[in-house]
């Protein structure tokens, strides 16, 4: 019965020549991983003695028939809710190699619990109910295992005995999952019909699966390869500490990929100074000889004394990680509360830790959903790219370049809260000072709102040069003003002539005037005014970008006055000097107006008055729950 | 006087950017002529000394359970490596007071021998412990609280123990860095997630982190690493009148399995045909099904 463990099997005592995989079993939650965990051990005769019989003895008492899953069902927590909690790891041999098969829980609830599973293993088993077929939590599980970067997936389809084992059932579930899969940039090693329960497709090709030709389950993961260490990359050493416990002063820290040897010349990064290897420290034979490799904890000495801290990266000069103070990374969110634009949040990188802001958030979406809507916050369980501005430089890696510097954890509150792979290191240019620490204001916001009976908005008047906005914004500003309101008015023409005098019209300056106006308006409304925002800005990625900024309070009106009444009207006299030839960049004359197409308002001001166009933005202002209603009339009709 | 180097080095970067991939492909081509491949017990040894290092990095009061036996051995072996010979911070030995003499003999040679900052607390009697638990699970629990007095004596943020996955099906549960409350307690329904081993080290004012260094280890990986690294272990052991013990605990609450093995190469042969599992010797693990697991919500290693 036994196929994979033959009794004839040598001993290892030195422990040292066989490979260890690490598996993990994943899907969506009652597909069944607990029961083919428990199957695979009892196949490979894994179980202690006993063991089965026991659990067999507590079902009896219970009054309940024995499942797989009892085995490893070992908490009472469990027991009660009976579903897997948490991660549990259980190791067997096969003919080649010492497996460790890491049970991932498959509810929603637990997505952390199955993250720090899967983030151990080598390789994974995605299962899925033949009858149920691809669910959210399959598709979930599925896009994790690429960002957690598990490359090598076999999928199960189980519990065949439910659908008489029709092959034409697991075809369709066989090209959806691969299709999903292979859309991620994981391609399946197999896709197995089996029963768990049964046995069938275990270890075994039953009859009843006669139609199917591929690998068992156990020879699926006989198929999957160890992880190697990343020898072959450059080297990256990130600093855990400096001891001085004798007269040395020892660098310690794990290599990450790459090798080193006394005598190499390296940087350390991101200050990029310049050192020698003198020697590698051990204990308990002094100092070590050769390189050493990718995967050991080393100390080094260096041949001068610097500066060099925890966080600090050590790689070959030449081959160093770029230092940054911007990352873009595509991430998956495990806390209660949703990753939102704005964000104060601790990054750590190898062992590098600091303060970090969210800049933007894009493409959030919840990984499960087949039809994904694009959200502006990551909520929990949720994926999502987003640009971080770090208080402190590091050195990174993309994760194509560097899959151990390629990745960072997010912690809120002291506690892991997310993670993700580095898409670039270089998003930005500009980054916050190391040295600013923002004052909050002693007001709360709901203390304004009381006052001003508005919530803080930007109202954001986009158009052609002559279409009324200056005019609209105007108009707006004096009626909020006569409702007791705070609004405060931006024009982009009188902001260029002072804080943005440094810049032109050509699009990377228009783009940095649009930035500069989009964070003047936000920093007043957070303090509960209404920004009103008075600008050409004719491109729809920088008008993007100053939503992206303002994020839930901002609202666009497009002032939709047509061409020819703009050019009529001239108020500044711009399009009479364009047409001259005398005016260069200006916006109006030809097609480089880019019209909105999602604003929260649009007017033409060529076909309504000024009094009516402003009865129109208030009304929106109150639709949209910047403005209160008035309480005053509820209070006449008493 | 080192600053002219380093200003040489923004010349060197730029220079590099250039021929990035002649020096990478360089370096590994050495490799693969002078590095002695990791094997198994390389990579244990690599892992456990980092995450020794992290909790030295991020803690900052440890302390190191010595149990006296095999595991907390090799433990504390690692933790010279970690630290290149000495331990920097002290090993607590919570005393029930009912170890085998063999292991009090070894507890007095070798903390003088391996310099260690040895502290012994001594538990609570038995009278006031939670009568409701079984006798041997009672026994134990003496240990929890000895633990519990010990970090309110010594205001330890963190505890190292050498528990391991393969031990018991709740400590394959557990996190590397494992969060206890401020009465000790585990919460095993909520433990933070914990991957790419970036690690929760910052528990709540008053409440501790238990660390597990050797959490990823098997029964063999530790003889096999005892063995290769002559590590010195206590001979109870090693079988003697066709009996040893493979777990060793309180005196009068392990029992010794019936094995030939008079050696470490033996005991290794002797656990690659067993399929007893190493704490059957335990009676506190057998009394009820879930004994244990009561034992570790509350405190227990």
């Amino acid at each position: 019965m036994n196929m994979i463990v033959p009794p004839a099997i040598s001993a290892t005592p030195n422990g040292t020549t066989r490979p260890q995989v690490r598996i993990v079993i994943v899907g969506h939650v009652d597909h069944g991983k607990s029961t083919l965990v428990g199957r695979l051990l009892h196949e490979t005769g894994s179980l202690p003695e006993g063991k089965l019989e026991m659990l067999q003895a507590v079902s009896a008492r219970r009054g309940m028939p024995f499942e797989w899953s009892f085995l490893l069902d070992a908490l009472q927590t469990e027991r009660d809710q009976g579903i897997t909690i948490d991660t549990t790891q259980i190791r067997f041999r096969t003919r080649s190699r010492d497996v460790v098969l890491i049970d991932a829980p498959g509810h929603a609830e637990f997505l952390r619990n199955m993250i720090t599973g899967a983030s151990q293993a080598d390789g994974a088993v995605l299962i899925i109910d033949a009858l149920e077929g691809v669910r959210d939590q399959t598709r979930r599980h599925g896009y994790l295992l690429h960002l957690l970067g598990v490359k090598q997936v076999a999928v199960v389809v189980n519990k065949m005995d439910r659908v008489d084992f029709s092959a034409a059932r697991f075809k369709e579930i066989s090209n959806e999952i691969s299709r999903h899969l292979i859309s991620l940039g994981v391609t399946p090693s197999a896709v197995i019909p089996i029963s768990a329960r049964d046995g069938d497709g275990v270890a075994e090709r039953t009859p009843r699966i006669q139609w199917y030709g591929g690998p068992t389950v156990v020879e699926a993961l006989d198929a999957l390869e160890p992880a190697r260490p990343l020898e072959q990359l450059a080297l990256r050493l990130p600093v855990q500490a400096i001891y001085k416990f004798d007269d040395r002063r020892i660098v310690a820290g794990r290599i990450e990929s790459g090798s080193l040897s006394a005598g190499d010349e390296i940087v350390i990064m991101p200050a990029g100074k310049i050192a020698k290897i003198r020697s590698v420290e051990g204990w308990p034979a002094t100092p070590v000889k050769g390189r050493q490799t990718a995967g050991r904890s080393v100390g080094v000495t260096l041949d001068r004394e610097l500066f060099i801290e925890r966080g600090d990266v050590i790689a070959h000069v030449g081959t160093s990680p770029r230092d940054t103070r911007r990352i873009r990374a595509r991430i998956f969110w495990l806390h209660d509360k949703a990753l939102t634009t704005g964000a104060s949040i601790l990054v750590r990188l190898g062992t590098r830790e600091t303060r970090a802001t969210v800049v933007a958030i894009e493409k959030a979406v919840d990984p499960g959903e087949l039809s994904s809507v694009e959200t502006k916050s990551i909520a929990r369980n949720h994926v999502g790219e987003i640009d971080i501005s770090l208080a402190h430089p590091l050195a990174a890696d993309p994760y194509t370049d560097n899959p151990r510097t390629g990745r960072l954890v997010i912690e809120v509150n002291g506690r892991i809260a997310g993670g993700g792979l580095v898409l670039s290191v270089d998003a930005g240019q500009r980054a916050i000072p190391v040295d600013i620490v923002p004052v909050e204001s002693a007001l709360r916001p709901d203390e304004r709102s009381a006052r001003y009976r508005h919530s803080g908005a930007v109202v954001w008047l986009t158009g052609l040069p002559g279409s009324g906005k200056s005019t609209l914004a105007r108009a707006l500003e004096r009626r909020l003003f006569s409702n007791g309101g705070s609004p405060v008015l931006l024009d982009g023409d009188t902001l260029r002539a002072g804080l943005n005098g440094d810049l032109g019209f050509s699009a990377q300056d228009r783009t940095e005037n649009i930035r500069r106006l989009a964070e003047v308006a936000v920093h007043l409304a957070r303090n509960g005014h209404v920004a009103i925002v008075a600008a050409v800005s004719p491109s729809r990625e920088d008008r993007t970008a100053a939503r992206r900024i303002a994020d839930t309070a901002f609202r666009e009106i497009y002032v939709a006055t047509p061409a020819e009444v703009c050019e009529s009207r001239d108020p500044k006299g711009h399009y009479a000097k364009a047409r001259a030839g005398a005016l260069h960049g200006f916006t109006g004359i030809g097609n480089d107006y880019q019209p909105p197409t999602d604003s929260e308002l649009t007017i033409d001001t060529s076909t309504r008055s000024v009094a009516d166009a402003t009865d129109e933005i208030e009304r929106m202002l109150v639709k949209s729950g910047i403005v209160f209603s008035e309480l005053v009339d509820l209070a006449a009709n008493i | 006087m080192h600053l002219l180097d380093n200003d040489q080095a923004g010349y060197l970067l730029r220079r590099a950017d250039t021929t990035e991939e002649a020096p990478a492909q360089q370096i590994s081509a050495d490799a693969r002529f002078h590095a002695p491949a990791m094997d198994h017990l390389d990579a244990l040894e690599a892992q456990s000394i980092y995450i020794f290092r992290e909790a030295f990095a991020r803690l900052k009061k440890l302390a190191l359970l010595w149990s006296l036996g095999k595991d907390s051995n090799v433990m504390i072996w690692l933790a010279r490596k970690a630290f290149f010979g000495r331990v920097p911070f002290p090993a607590l030995h919570v005393d029930t007071g009912k170890k085998f003499s063999e292991m009090y003999a070894f507890r007095d040679r070798y903390g003088k021998e391996w310099e260690l900052d040895l502290k012994i607390e001594s538990c609570p009697p038995l009278e006031t412990i939670d009568p409701s638990l079984p006798p041997a699970a009672r026994s134990a629990a003496r240990k929890t609280e000895g633990l519990k007095l010990a970090l309110a004596k010594y205001g330890f943020d963190g505890l190292i123990a050498g528990i391991r996955r393969d031990e018991e099906a709740t400590r394959a549960k557990e996190r590397v860095f494992s969060p206890r409350g401020t009465e000790g307690g585990w919460d095993v329904r909520d433990q933070p997630p914990e991957f790419w081993d970036q690690f929760n080290a910052s528990p709540p004012p008053g409440a501790h982190l238990r660390i597990h260094p050797i959490l990823h280890w098997t029964e063999a990986d530790i003889w096999a690493y005892t063995q290769r690294e002559n590590i010195p272990i206590i001979p109870l052991y090693l079988a003697r009148d066709g009996r040893r013990y493979r777990s060793l605990g309180d005196q009068d609450i392990t029992n010794p399995v019936a094995s030939t093995a008079s050696n470490i190469e033996e005991i290794l042969i002797e656990l690659d045909g067993t399929k007893v599992p190493e704490r059957s010797g335990r009676a506190l693990d057998h009394e009820t099904e879930d004994a244990f697991e009561r034992l570790r919500v509350a405190g227990y290693l």
